[in-house]
């Protein structure tokens, strides 16, 4: 937790994040822009202000948790722990080759700062609620943050873990839905409605916020009333983002899911993303 | 083998006890099947280090997974049939492409939910784990083993599969004998035939070799309680030295310990072998004996098979 940093600067760090996600994308030759694009606002908040972590011990036992459940949006996350310095800036440019600690989805065995290896979705959040669960036994005052896609939570097993950690009061658990709207097949709404999941979650028994997830003030408020909490419910954000966010030609468009821009793409990304705050 | 019978699941409850009172790292991850897989006095004794998460045996995974990144060893426990497939790809990803402290228990494993019918029978469960890389499959042929291997798993850094049975068997083995992970025990030695066997039927395959032994036959016995990692250099000396292997196993004769017998043998070039398991079918609700009998795992077999290979 770093109580001084700004909204403005956390906006900054998103926008960074953007950038070296796109670029990393780009320079691999594949990967999954949208997603990261989505969560990188969400990334920013946790990684460079609210998270408890210290990039000089990344298994120092005290540490709150990051579980990136959507595993696929690692390049964000990535773009994080190198600014950070868990691994060196330059590393970025390896994703996906061969030798890396890049992999294409998060490989906690590689690369620092990893908590849980993910990628197959609809697996993480049940890893988190067993970290959180390890916090709770000992008397550990760490939390653990989990972001996990809307179309990610088609899957049984989401639902699983959300009911686990309501059974066993994870109030050190924060599970947040990046709440895009796309999968690779279309609309979430098209495929598999999820409905008014900030209500879904209260019914399952979570304190709940419905915000929009590329409004940094909107997150950094929400993290601010989970902090000073007393509800011993685990705690649930609805993230309302735009896949693409900050990219015009990717903004809402399913097919940015999982494809890397040519140079001219790329050129346009890196102008799109330029200067100014991407509010 | 000795008059004493106690099932292979009873081992497990008692030796996890025993540990979880020596290391309060080690945890129990139940899925609404403790009652029958023997977790009632862990639960009862060391209720901080145990957890239900109900029937949703894919989140248990998950759960045990996250517990062993923060140190603790999880023993999920659940039926062979459910432990090996409903979270067989969260076994994979969170705990083996991880190579995560989680240990595997299948109860029931083989026919021996007899009546419970085919749905609940895991004939693949140990063919299924053994495919996944960093696991270890362990198959304990009686309760004082299925104890010592129990202490061994907890002790072996990583994730492991362990097979229990439902009913009462034979006890085989002297109170502190030693056991080694991917380490085959030889219970009986003899030059004409080599029985390798695991679980509830290694007693079967003791009982073959007396009965071959009076017939002027001599058995060598081995517990292969290991299927992966094989103890492939006990397969060795048995092909090189016998020449003659039967493979006996209530689990499908593809992909258990059969077929990783064979695969040693195979690459030797030396050697005959005959699998006695289940012949790729599914199993039904009858009593385990008629089960057994009906798929051909008898020592009647056994012996029948041994006549067969030294003609």
């Amino acid at each position: 937790m770093k109580p001084e940093v700004t909204a403005a600067q956390l906006r900054e760090h998103a926008r960074e994040i953007r950038r070296a996600a796109v670029t990393m994308i780009h320079e691999a030759g594949s990967g999954h822009p949208g997603g990261s694009l989505s969560a990188a606002d969400l990334i920013a908040a946790l990684y460079f202000k609210e998270m408890r972590l210290d990039p000089n011990n990344p298994k120092w036992p005290d540490r709150d948790r990051f579980v990136l459940s959507k595993g696929h949006v690692c390049p964000a996350q990535y773009a994080a722990l190198a600014a950070l310095g868990y691994f060196p800036e330059e590393t970025l440019h390896t994703l996906r080759r061969e030798g890396s600690i890049l992999q294409g989805h998060p490989d906690m065995k590689r690369c620092p700062g990893i908590d849980v290896s993910t990628g197959s979705l609809g697996q993480g959040l049940s890893v988190a609620a067993g970290m959180a669960l390890a916090g709770k036994r000992d008397g550990k005052d760490y939390r653990v943050f989990c972001i996990v896609g809307d179309g990610e939570a088609d899957e049984g097993q989401i639902w699983e873990a959300i009911m686990f950690a309501n059974a066993q009061k994870l109030d050190n658990l924060i599970v947040i839905i990046d709440s895009n709207g796309l999968q690779i097949d279309g609309r979430c709404d098209d495929i598999i409605p999820h409905l008014d999941l900030e209500k879904k979650l209260a019914a399952f028994g979570f304190e709940t916020w419905d915000i929009d997830g590329n409004d940094m003030d909107q997150i950094l408020q929400a993290l601010d009333e989970i902090r000073v909490s007393t509800s011993g419910k685990p705690k649930f954000i609805n993230a309302r983002t735009v896949k693409g966010k900050g990219v015009s030609y990717m903004e809402n468009n399913a097919g940015w899911h999982g494809k890397a821009p040519n140079e001219e793409e790329y050129a346009i990304a890196m102008r799109d993303l330029e200067g100014a705050e991407q509010a | 083998m000795t008059d004493k019978r106690i099932a292979t699941r009873d081992g497990f409850g008692e030796a996890i006890v025993e540990l979880g009172m020596e290391n309060p790292d080690i945890f129990v991850i139940d899925a609404d099947l403790g009652k029958s897989c023997k977790t009632g006095a862990f639960l009862k004794q060391l209720p901080q280090q145990y957890v239900d998460v109900g029937i949703a045996e894919q989140n248990a995974a998950g759960v045990a997974a996250g517990l062993a990144t923060c140190g603790k060893i999880p023993f999920v426990v659940t039926y062979a049939a459910f432990a090996s497939m409903r979270m067989c790809e969260q076994i994979r990803q969170e705990a083996c492409y991880t190579r995560q402290n989680v240990k595997i228990i299948g109860c029931h494993g083989g026919f021996t939910p007899a009546f419970d019918g085919g749905s609940h029978q895991a004939v693949e469960d140990m063919g299924i784990m053994s495919s996944i890389p960093n696991m270890k499959v362990i198959m304990p042929a009686d309760y004082v083993s299925a104890k010592a291997l129990v202490r061994a798993a907890a002790a072996e850094p990583g994730p492991v599969y362990l097979r229990f049975t439902r009913d009462a068997m034979p006890v085989l083995y002297e109170e502190g004998t030693k056991f080694e992970i991917g380490k085959a025990v030889q219970l009986r030695d003899g030059g004409d035939v080599a029985i390798l066997a695991n679980g509830d039927t290694v007693h079967l395959a003791l009982t073959a070799a007396q009965t071959l032994a009076g017939q002027g036959i001599e058995a060598r016995v081995l517990d292969m309680h290991t299927v992966k990692p094989l103890d492939a250099e006990a397969v060795r000396r048995c092909a090189e030295e016998i020449g003659r292997i039967i493979t006996v196993e209530d689990h499908n004769v593809i992909n258990g310990l059969g077929s990783a017998v064979c695969c040693v043998t195979a690459e030797l070039g030396r050697g005959v072998v005959r699998r006695i398991g289940i012949p790729d079918c599914f199993g039904m609700s009858a009593p385990y004996t008629r089960l057994m009998e009906l798929n051909g795992i008898t020592s009647a077999r056994i012996v029948e098979t041994a006549h067969a290979l030294l003609k």
